[in-house]
C-alpha cells in the first residue's frame, strides 16, 4: 500500500493554484486534508500525475456568517474548526449537529468541510448539510468569474461531482434556517464513527402558532445524491408537539431508494429512514420552539 | 519481610517507554534496507500458466525477481506441516512461492526485491501471471458436498476427521427422556494485530552469520526453520524478536513464507532486506479463524441434567493445514466446559476451503466450543422451562471432584484432566455481579415502554500452559543489576512486569533492579513460544526456579562470607543480613563480585568486595567442582500437563426495536486463573479479550463472496470493535484455586476473555428477541432480518417467549 510516484505542486495564492491546475487539466488532484485522496493513493486506486496542495495558500481558513445567516466555509477549514466555531453554530446549529459525526478527532483535525463535500460521497454528512440548506459551492477556474453551484446542480452522482478540470472549490455556503423553523440530526452507523448506514438531516418550519408548515429531510448513504425531501403532507398544519411523526417517517421510507451493502441491507435501510425521520422530526420542532418566538 | 510483589496490582513497567513512542517494531529497523513487494493471487482456485516479469525488470532501482523456479533446495519444497495428528489424514501446505498453483486470494506468487517498498509495488504491478480458473470452494458447506475440490487429489475436501469420543451417545440419546437438535453457525474473524507479520534479515558474508528481526510469538522456532530451509548452521543464525504490536496467535504460526523468503533473499544479494506486511495482505494472506458449523444433538431429564451430547461440527481449515488441526482438538475438548458429562461424541470434519488458511486466534476454537455448549444449555433451559442458571448449576463439575478426568486427549497430548477449580462458587458469583435474580422483573418492566433487554450467560474452562517446557536464565551483575530472560516472545502481555515481580519476590531483589529480556535467541536458545496462555504458567515459573538457584548460591556464598549457617540468612531489598544481626549484612552486588573469583578491581564495587576475599584452600580450585563463575541461575519448567483455567460471563443486552441497534448495558465476569501475579494485567487481558469476544459476537464477519473474493479486506469494511463499542464498565470478580501443578500454583489468563462473548451475547439476544438466535454474529440489519421474519411466522421463536406472552395475557 504505497502510492506510485506523483508530482507535487505547492501554489502560494489561489491564483497560482489556478493556474497550475489550468496547466494540468486532467492531470492535476486537489489535495487539501486528504483524508479521502491519501489512503486511495496508497491503495493505488487513484494515481493522479500531479497533487496541487492548496494548504499553503492564505486566506482560505475563514468561517464567516453572511449578513443573511448563511455560512461561509473556505477550503482549508478543518471540521474540527467548524465545530467549534460559534457563531457558526449560532446561526445554523445543524452544522456542528452534524459535524460532530463525522468520522473521529483525528480525521476531523485534518479533513476538511470543503473537501468532504468535494468528495461528493453521499455517506458523508456535509453534502446532506448543504443539500437541505439549499446552500452552494463556490468554484473558480483560471480566467473566469467564481461561479456559484446549487447542491442540487453540485452533486452529479456517489463521489461525482460537477467539478470540472481545472476547477478549485475555493469555498462552500451553507444556506440560513428559515424563520421560525428547527433542525436536527441523526444517524446510525456500526460503530461510532463510521460512514452511517443511515442518517438524516431535519427542518421544521412552524407557524406562529405552532403549527407545522414545512418539512424537508436529506439522508445520508441511502442514494446517489443527497436529494431533499419534502415530507410536509402528512403533518402540514398539525400542532408540533401532536403532530403524525411517523406517518412523515413512512412517507420518506416511500419516497427513498437505498442500496443494500455488507452492513445494511437496503430494507434495512428503508426502515432507519423511516425510524429516524420519526425522531429527529420532534427533535426539530422542538428546536423550532426553542430558538423562535413561536408560541409552545 | 521483603516488600510484597507477587499478587500486586503494580502499573506495567513496559507501558511509558510503548506510549512515548521508544518502542522498536521491526519497521522501525533497517532504513536502509531493500524493499520486498509480492504478487499475491488475485485468485481462489487457478493454475499459475505463466509469469511475465519483462515489464518489471525495467523498473528502476528493481535488484531481483523471484517465483518458485528460483527456489533450491529446502526452500522448493513445501512449507512443514508443523503439527502432525493421526486424524490430520490429508494434510497440505503451500510453498514459499506458489508452484504451479494458487489455493486462495492473496496466496505470493513472485517477490520482488527493490530500492524500496514503494518501487517494489511499482515493478509488482507490472508483472502479469497468466491463470486457468478453477471452480473455487467457498464455506463448509460447499466443501462438504465436494462438488469441486480445493486440492485436486483430495476430492472430498477433508483434510482431516477427529472423534472425540466417551460413553455411548447413541444409546444414552435413546434412553434420554429429552432430547434437542439444532445447527448453528459461527463466522469467521482473525487475530487482526495492529502490526502485521514483518521480517528483516541481515547477511554478514565474513562471519556467515545471519540476524533476522521478524514479528512473531516463537523466534527461536523461526530461528530451527530458518536453519533448515536455508541449510544453515543453527549457531550461525540468530532471530530475534523485537517489540511485536500484538500477535493474538496469527505470530504463533511458522515459518510464514517471508520469513523464510527475505532472509534467503538477503543472502543472495548480500543487502539487508525487509518487508513490513501491510493490511490489504495481511486480510488476505496471513490467517483466520473461528468459522464453523455445527450439528449437535443432546439428551437431557427433567432436571436438565445433560445425558448424552452428540457435535458434528465442520470446521472451516482455510485453504491449507501448516498448523495441523490444533483448533479443531481445542474445540472438541474444551466444549465440554466446566460440566460432567457421561456421553460424549464430538466429529469435527476438517474441511478444505479456497480461503485464507485457518490457524488459531485467541481462544483457538475454544470460543466455539463454549459456543456449542452454553447455547445447548440454554436450549435445555428453554425446553424445560427452567432458569438457565439453574441448568448450568445442575450440571457443574463441584469443587470437591477434583482432579476431574474427561477421559480425553487435549491440544498438548496429554489427558484432559481439570486440576482444581470451583465452578458452583463461580456461578453463585457471577450471578450476584450481574444481577440475575432480579433480572426477569427489569426486563419485563422495560419491555412494558416499548424497550428491549436481555440476559445472558456463558462458561468455559481454559486449559493453559502446554508444555512441554520454558527456561528461565536469572544473573546479577556485579553492579546488582538483575538480568532476567526468557526465550519466549512478548506481545504486549506484560512480561517485563509480571517476570519482573516473580523474581523480586523470589530473589529479595527491588524490582527497579530488575531487566527483562523476552524472545532473544542471543540471550535463550531454548524456548517454545507465546501462546496458549502459556507465558506465565511456563516462564513465570521457570524464571521462579531459576531465581531460587540463585538466591540459594548467594546465600551459600554469604554464609561463608559472614560466618553463619545459610539457613539463618534472608535476602531483603537486594541485601543479605542475618536475620536477627542487623549489623551483618552483604549487598547482593557483593555476592556477585565474589561469585567470580576473577576479579580485577575495575570499580569500588570490585575493591570493595576484595576485603571479603579469602584464600581457597591449597588444595581446592578457586572454582569448585560442583561451581561455575557467577551469580546466575537456569532452570527450566516442565508441566506433566495443562492447568484448567475457567471462567464465567454473563452480559445484559437492549435492542431499539426501531433501529435494532444493540447496546450491551452490563458485562460481568467472573475469572479464575489460580494465583493471580498481578491482578491489574489480568483485567488488562480480560478488557482486551472482552472486547475481542464483543467484535466476534457483534461485528466481525470475513465476507468471502461465492468467488472466494474477501469483500471487506481492512478497517473501513471489517468491524473491529472501537473503544466506543466495548462496554465502558466492565465488572470483574477474581476467584484463586491455585494450581497444584505448578510451584507458584498459577494458571493462564491470555485468551479466557474472548472465550465465551458469542455464547453469552448470542443467549441475551435472544432472551431479549425471544426469537432462536443459530448464527453469530449478528449486526443490526440481520437483527431487522429476524424480527421480520419473526412478524411472517418464519422465524422460530423461544419457548420461553411463547410463556411469557402467555403470562402477560393472563
Amino acid at each position: 500500500m504505497k502510492p506510485p510516484a506523483f508530482g507535487y505542486a505547492a501554489p502560494r495564492s489561489v491564483e497560482e493554484a489556478l493556474a497550475v491546475l489550468a496547466d494540468l487539466g486532467h492531470d492535476g488532484k486537489v489535495l487539501a486534508g486528504g483524508q479521502s485522496l491519501i489512503p486511495l493513493l496508497s491503495m493505488r486506486l487513484t494515481a493522479p500525475h500531479t497533487l496541487v496542495d492548496i494548504n499553503r495558500i492564505p486566506g482560505l481558513a475563514d468561517v464567516t456568517v453572511a449578513e443573511d445567516g448563511s455560512v461561509i466555509v473556505g477550503a482549508l477549514v478543518r471540521h474540527a474548526e467548524l465545530l467549534a466555531h460559534a457563531q457558526a453554530f449560532e446561526a445554523l446549529p445543524l452544522l456542528r449537529r452534524a459535524t460532530s459525526n463525522v468520522a473521529h478527532a483525528t480525521v476531523r483535525n485534518r479533513g476538511t468541510t470543503c473537501g468532504s463535500v468535494a468528495h461528493a460521497d453521499p455517506s458523508g454528512e456535509m453534502t446532506a448539510i448543504l443539500a437541505i440548506t439549499g446552500g452552494s459551492v463556490q468554484i473558480a477556474a483560471a480566467g473566469r468569474r467564481t461561479r456559484d453551484v446549487g447542491a442540487r446542480e453540485f452533486f452529479l452522482g456517489p463521489l461525482e461531482s460537477c467539478l470540472g478540470p481545472g476547477e478549485l472549490a475555493v469555498s462552500v455556503r451553507f444556506g440560513a434556517p428559515a424563520p421560525r423553523s428547527g433542525s436536527a440530526f441523526l444517524e446510525l452507523a456500526r460503530r461510532q464513527g463510521d460512514y452511517a448506514m443511515c442518517g438524516v438531516a431535519v427542518t421544521v418550519t412552524l407557524d406562529d402558532s405552532a403549527e407545522v408548515t414545512t418539512v424537508r429531510a436529506a439522508y445520508l448513504s441511502v442514494g446517489p445524491v443527497p436529494d431533499v425531501h419534502d415530507l410536509t403532507a402528512p403533518v402540514a398544519g398539525q400542532r408540533y408537539s401532536t403532530a403524525d411523526w411517523r406517518a412523515a417517517g413512512e412517507l420518506a421510507a416511500s419516497l427513498v431508494e437505498p442500496e443494500g451493502d455488507l452492513h445494511a441491507s437496503a430494507d434495512y435501510r428503508r426502515r432507519l429512514v423511516s425510524v429516524l425521520t420519526e425522531r429527529a422530526l420532534p427533535l426539530a420542532a422542538a428546536d423550532a420552539v426553542a430558538r423562535t418566538q413561536v408560541a409552545a | 519481610m521483603t516488600t510484597k510483589l507477587f499478587g500486586e496490582p503494580i502499573a506495567r513497567r513496559e507501558d511509558a517507554r510503548l506510549i512515548v513512542g521508544k518502542g522498536r517494531y521491526l519497521d522501525d529497523i533497517g532504513h536502509g534496507a531493500l524493499g520486498v513487494a509480492f504478487v499475491r493471487s488475485p485468485h481462489a482456485n487457478a493454475r499459475i500458466l505463466d509469469i511475465d516479469v519483462s515489464a518489471a525488470v525495467e523498473v528502476a532501482g528493481v535488484h531481483a525477481i523471484y517465483s518458485y523456479e528460483d527456489l533450491d533446495g529446502a526452500m522448493a519444497q513445501p512449507l512443514p506441516v508443523l503439527i502432525p495428528h493421526p486424524s490430520l489424514t490429508a494434510p497440505r501446505t503451500g510453498y514459499p512461492l506458489a508452484n504451479g498453483s494458487v489455493s486462495h486470494v492473496g496466496e505470493p506468487i513472485v517477490m520482488v526485491v527493490a530500492d524500496d517498498r514503494y518501487l517494489a509495488e511499482d515493478a509488482a504491478e507490472r508483472i502479469v501471471v497468466d491463470y486457468e480458473f478453477r471452480t473455487p470452494v467457498v464455506g463448509v458447506e460447499a466443501a462438504e458436498r465436494a462438488d469441486s475440490a480445493v486440492h485436486e487429489d483430495i476430492p472430498d475436501n477433508v483434510a482431516a476427521r477427529l472423534v472425540q469420543e466417551f460413553g455411548d451417545v447413541d444409546a444414552a440419546l435413546l434412553q434420554a427422556p429429552h432430547t434437542v437438535s439444532f445447527t448453528q453457525t459461527i463466522e469467521r474473524s482473525a487475530s487482526m494485530p495492529l502490526e502485521g507479520k514483518g521480517v528483516h534479515a541481515r547477511w554478514d558474508a565474513v562471519d556467515e552469520s545471519l540476524r533476522v528481526y521478524t514479528s512473531t510469538q516463537t523466534s527461536t522456532s523461526v530461528r530451527a526453520a530458518i536453519a533448515t530451509k536455508l541449510d544453515l548452521s543453527l549457531d550461525r543464525v540468530e532471530v530475534i524478536a523485537p517489540d511485536v504490536g500484538g500477535g493474538f496467535g496469527v505470530k504463533i504460526v511458522h515459518p510464514w513464507p517471508e520469513e523464510l523468503l527475505i532472509p534467503w533473499a538477503a543472502i543472495r544479494l548480500g543487502r539487508e532486506v525487509k518487508w513490513a506486511e501491510d493490511r490489504r495482505e495481511h486480510f488476505v494472506s496471513s490467517a483466520h479463524e473461528r468459522g464453523q458449523l455445527q450439528r449437535i444433538t443432546a439428551g437431557y431429564d427433567d432436571e436438565g441434567r445433560l445425558l448424552a451430547l452428540d457435535a458434528h461440527i465442520l470446521h472451516d481449515h482455510g485453504a491449507y493445514t501448516p498448523y495441523g488441526i490444533v483448533v479443531p482438538i481445542i474445540t472438541s475438548t474444551q466444549l465440554l466446559g466446566p460440566y460432567r458429562l457421561a456421553n460424549y461424541r464430538c466429529q469435527v470434519d476438517s474441511v478444505y476451503t479456497n480461503t485464507v488458511i485457518v490457524t488459531p486466534y485467541r481462544g483457538a476454537g475454544r470460543p466455539q466450543g463454549c459456543f456449542a455448549m452454553e447455547r445447548t444449555m440454554d436450549r435445555v433451559a428453554d425446553d424445560l422451562g427452567l432458569d438457565r442458571a439453574a441448568v448450568r448449576e445442575i450440571n457443574l463439575i463441584r469443587a470437591d471432584e477434583f482432579p476431574w478426568d474427561n477421559h480425553l486427549i487435549f491440544q498438548d497430548g496429554r489427558p484432559l484432566i481439570y486440576d482444581s477449580g470451583d465452578y458452583p462458587s463461580m456461578l453463585d458469583k457471577l450471578r450476584d455481579l450481574v444481577g440475575w435474580e432480579g433480572f426477569e422483573a427489569r426486563r419485563s418492566a422495560a419491555a412494558a415502554d416499548g424497550r428491549w433487554l436481555g440476559i445472558g450467560m456463558a462458561l468455559y474452562v481454559e486449559g493453559t500452559g502446554v508444555g512441554p517446557y520454558e527456561g528461565g536464565h536469572v544473573q546479577v551483575l556485579p553492579s546488582g543489576k538483575v538480568l532476567v530472560s526468557t526465550g519466549l516472545t512478548s506481545q504486549g502481555q506484560g512480561h517485563e512486569t509480571a517476570f519482573a515481580q516473580i523474581v523480586a519476590e523470589e530473589l529479595g531483589v527491588p524490582i527497579e533492579d530488575i531487566e527483562v529480556h523476552t524472545g532473544d535467541t542471543r540471550r535463550f536458545a531454548y524456548a517454545v513460544g507465546t501462546f496458549a496462555s502459556r507465558a506465565a504458567v511456563m516462564s513465570g515459573n521457570a524464571v521462579a526456579l531459576a531465581a531460587r538457584a540463585v538466591r540459594e548460591k548467594a546465600l551459600r556464598i554469604a554464609a561463608e562470607v559472614l560466618e553463619v549457617d545459610a539457613a539463618d540468612l534472608d535476602i531483603v531489598d537486594g541485601v543479605v543480613g542475618v536475620r536477627g544481626d542487623p549489623g551483618a549484612v552483604l549487598p547482593l552486588s557483593s555476592v556477585a563480585v565474589l561469585s567470580n573469583p576473577l576479579r580485577y578491581a575495575f570499580d569500588e564495587a570490585s575493591r570493595a568486595a576484595t576485603q571479603f576475599a579469602r584464600f581457597a584452600s591449597d588444595d581446592q580450585p578457586p572454582v569448585a567442582d560442583d561451581d561455575e563463575p557467577g551469580l546466575e541461575g537456569r532452570d527450566y519448567y516442565s508441566p506433566v500437563r495443562s492447568t484448567f483455567a475457567s471462567g464465567a460471563h454473563a452480559v445484559i443486552v437492549e435492542v431499539d426495536p426501531g433501529t435494532c441497534a444493540v447496546t450491551i448495558e452490563k458485562y460481568a465476569v467472573v475469572h479464575d486463573c489460580g494465583r493471580l501475579i498481578n491482578p491489574r494485567i489480568v483485567e488488562g487481558q480480560i478488557h482486551g479479550g472482552v472486547a475481542q469476544g464483543v467484535g466476534g459476537a457483534l461485528y466481525e464477519v470475513m465476507a468471502y463472496d461465492e468467488t472466494g473474493q474477501l469483500q471487506n479486506a481492512s478497517f473501513m469494511d471489517f468491524l473491529m470493535p472501537y473503544v466506543s463499542e466495548v462496554p465502558q464498565r466492565i465488572d470483574i470478580g477474581h476467584q484463586e484455586t491455585p494450581s497444584p501443578l505448578n510451584p507458584l500454583g498459577i494458571k493462564g489468563a491470555g485468551e479466557a476473555g474472548v472465550i465465551p462473548g458469542s455464547a453469552a451475547i448470542a443467549a441475551a439476544l435472544e432472551d431479549a428477541l425471544g426469537i432462536r438466535i443459530t448464527s453469530m454474529p449478528l449486526g443490526p440489519s440481520q437483527i431487522y432480518d429476524l424480527i421480520r421474519a419473526a412478524q411472517d411466522g418464519t422465524a422460530e421463536m423461544t419457548l420461553n417467549s411463547a410463556r411469557r406472552s402467555q403470562e402477560e395475557s393472563t
